[in-house]
């Protein structure tokens, strides 16, 4: 399985590497104090932090997960995207953006402290620090295995030179710079695609030949002939499709706790919009951040399927490492598939694709992390603001330096824990995606009822990630080999696929965070006074807001126009 | 602060001159392009690239100039 590059490969990648560290060095010299570093200043027009949002979430772990998930689970995977991602999106456009912008908070964590109080940002803060550490060594451990194991990179040196530039242009230019490379990394990870979806398309005889081909394949393994090329057909019942999991999951599971717990709680997203020229544009950012969203699954899902007809024809000569059970990695199909299309040149091109995916990502976490430990732990904890405004300016842009060394070098860290102990970080992702349902709860209920207390808030998130585990260590997937999928308490339920108790972990911790917040609200003392919720809830904000432009790019105007297309596209691929 | 315009379309641009280049020269390697089903696929995608880079660039002027 291994793949040789030539020199113009490598070329392509030193060009790029030579771009993305020449954007953090020309920004280095506007990086005079923390607001600068840490928040790009509130500068950023809507366009660039959209491209940014989703180039954030395009990280490695996403393309490899995708493309691996296309061809286990056919178009089933853009259920991921156009019912798990649009709606939320435009959801936190409309709805909570000008909350979170209006509030001036800096940090998601920061919001629950206006809103509510200490406890509940700390809670937070701490939670979220630890998981963005953990999210960014397990992608910098898969991307350098990956390279390892099919173009022979050095393990150690693959890992080392990628978190090294990163953090180079990171340090230079703080959050800045990460937008900035996230909108160059955004367009090379689609052009350096493009080239792989219209061959393995031509290949296999286009859609038409692509359904043709998949039809054996589906009835082979139980399902009707034209299952992985639809997405709701079969989704009446968990058993007649291979996602395993019915309608009422799909709907309520993925398309409202999981992602509304994704996209409009988790900071390493929402940081980009938070970083916009204004209000108007803020909202903007997620709506423009959805249109590539929607389109993204024919670049990184389509070949996914494709693999699949590659996979069980051996006429083919597509080569696709097993595991000991006999079974495919399916994290190996994106790369494998550049290696059976694409000639040198466009090779390169698809390598660092692959490369400023994990970039991005990891640049995202990086961002976000040094944050959160700069102004919701070590300012709230460590040491407060002393009132001099610019010699704190210049105390806490040293600190989010410093943050941003230690944040790549913890992810080093815990990349190599992965290498060691893959389970254990296994284990540890699936307790800390926990967190993002409850937090949704609390939030929402925060800027919509302004009765919500902080007392039930903290309650209400600490007990929902607590049944969320619970419920993990009693139910196990069906043919769980290990204590990591679940079952760890006892084995009460077995669910029909793993998919299936993902989703209702979530459900679980978003009803308990959710009744437990409600409840405790209405025994509890509201501390906070009406002025100090001013701007931060729903019906003690006035809408004042005069949206400028033409209809189209005003906030309601995008958001319709996103809503139509993705609608289109979910009809046309029923 | 920055026109991000600037640097993407110059690095699209370099790299689309340099992969229709080295499309042009590898252009009688049949060989090398049986993978991606006989077609020059570096000629295409320069080709492509370099445009985006160009209008990237020339966005850049359209908006200096007003």
């Amino acid at each position: 399985m291994r793949l040789e590059l030539s020199w113009i490969d490598y070329l392509i990648m030193i060009i790029y590497f030579i771009f993305v560290l020449g954007i953090g060095w020309f920004l280095r010299k506007f990086m005079k104090n923390a607001n600068a570093f840490l928040e790009a200043g509130r500068s950023i027009p809507a366009w660039v932090a959209g491209l940014a949002f989703i180039s954030t979430n395009l990280g490695a772990l996403e393309v490899m997960g995708m493309t691996g998930s296309g061809m286990k689970y056919g178009m089933l995977t853009t259920h991921f995207y156009w019912i798990g991602a649009i709606p939320a999106m435009i959801f936190l456009a409309l709805f909570m953006m000008p909350f979170y912008y209006g509030s001036k908070a800096r940090s998601v964590p920061e919001f629950l402290k206006l809103r509510y109080d200490e406890k509940t940002r700390g809670l937070n803060a701490i939670l979220f620090a630890v998981m963005t550490i953990l999210a960014s060594g397990i992608s910098m451990y898969a991307l350098a295995i990956l390279m390892e194991k099919v173009l022979g990179w050095d393990f150690n040196l693959s890992l080392w030179v990628s978190a090294l530039i990163v953090l180079g242009y990171t340090y230079l230019g703080g959050l800045s710079s990460a937008i900035y490379n996230e909108v160059l990394q955004f367009f090379i990870i689609v052009i350096g695609l493009l080239p792989l979806v219209f061959l393995s398309l031509k290949d296999v005889g286009g859609w038409s030949g692509l359904k043709e081909s998949l039809a054996p394949l589906a009835t082979a393994n139980g399902y009707a002939p034209d299952t992985y090329t639809t997405t709701w057909k079969y989704a009446g019942e968990a058993a007649s499709n291979p996602l395993g999991v019915e309608w009422f999951g799909i709907l309520f599971g993925l398309g409202f706790v999981l992602s509304f717990g994704y996209w409009c709680t988790n900071f390493l997203i929402v940081q980009r919009a938070f970083a916009a020229e204004s209000k108007s544009a803020a909202r903007k950012v997620p709506l423009i951040g959805a249109l590539p969203k929607m389109f993204i699954p024919f670049l990184i899902i389509v070949p996914g399927i494709i693999a699949l007809v590659l996979f069980n024809d051996p006429g083919k000569g597509f080569d696709l490492p097993l595991d000991a059970g006999g079974k495919p990695i399916y994290d190996y199909t994106i790369i494998m598939l550049l290696k059976q299309y694409l000639p040198a040149g466009v090779l390169g091109l698809g390598i660092t694709a692959l490369l400023a995916s994990f970039m991005s990502g990891m640049a995202g976490n990086v961002s976000a992390f040094n944050t959160v430990w700069t102004y919701d732990i070590y300012q709230s904890y460590i040491r407060k603001r002393t009132g001099n405004e610019e010699a704190d300016g210049k105390h806490y842009l040293n600190v989010g330096r410093i943050s941003t060394v230690a944040g790549v070098l913890l992810s080093i860290a815990s990349a190599y824990i992965a290498s060691k102990f893959g389970n254990i970080m296994d284990f540890l992702q699936t307790i800390f995606s926990m967190i993002n349902a409850p937090l949704f709860a609390v939030i929402f209920l925060g800027m919509f009822w302004k009765r919500t207390t902080g007392h039930a808030a903290f309650t209400g998130l600490l007990l929902g990630f607590l049944m969320a585990l619970l419920h993990h260590g009693l139910t196990v997937p069906e043919g769980a080999t290990t204590l990591v999928k679940g079952g760890w308490i006892a084995s009460l339920y077995t669910y029909p696929v793993e998919m299936a108790q993902n989703f209702w972990t979530a459900i679980i911790a978003f009803a308990v965070s959710t009744s437990v917040t409600v409840g405790l609200t209405v025994v509890t003392k509201q501390q906070k006074t009406d002025a100090e919720l001013y701007g931060l809830v729903y019906s003690l904000t006035p809408r004042t807001l005069k949206e400028e432009g033409p209809w189209y790019y005003r906030p309601l105007g995008l958001a319709i126009i996103v809503g139509v297309i993705c609608v289109i596209l979910s009809i046309l691929f029923w | 602060m920055v026109d991000i315009r600037i640097p993407i379309g110059l690095m699209f641009t370099i790299l689309g001159v340099l992969i229709t280049i080295f499309g042009f020269t590898t252009m009688n390697n049949g060989e090398m392009y049986i993978k991606s089903l006989g077609i020059n696929v570096n000629i295409i995608m320069g080709i492509l690239m370099l445009i985006f880079g160009l209008i990237m660039l020339f966005l850049t002027r359209k908006k200096k100039a007003a």
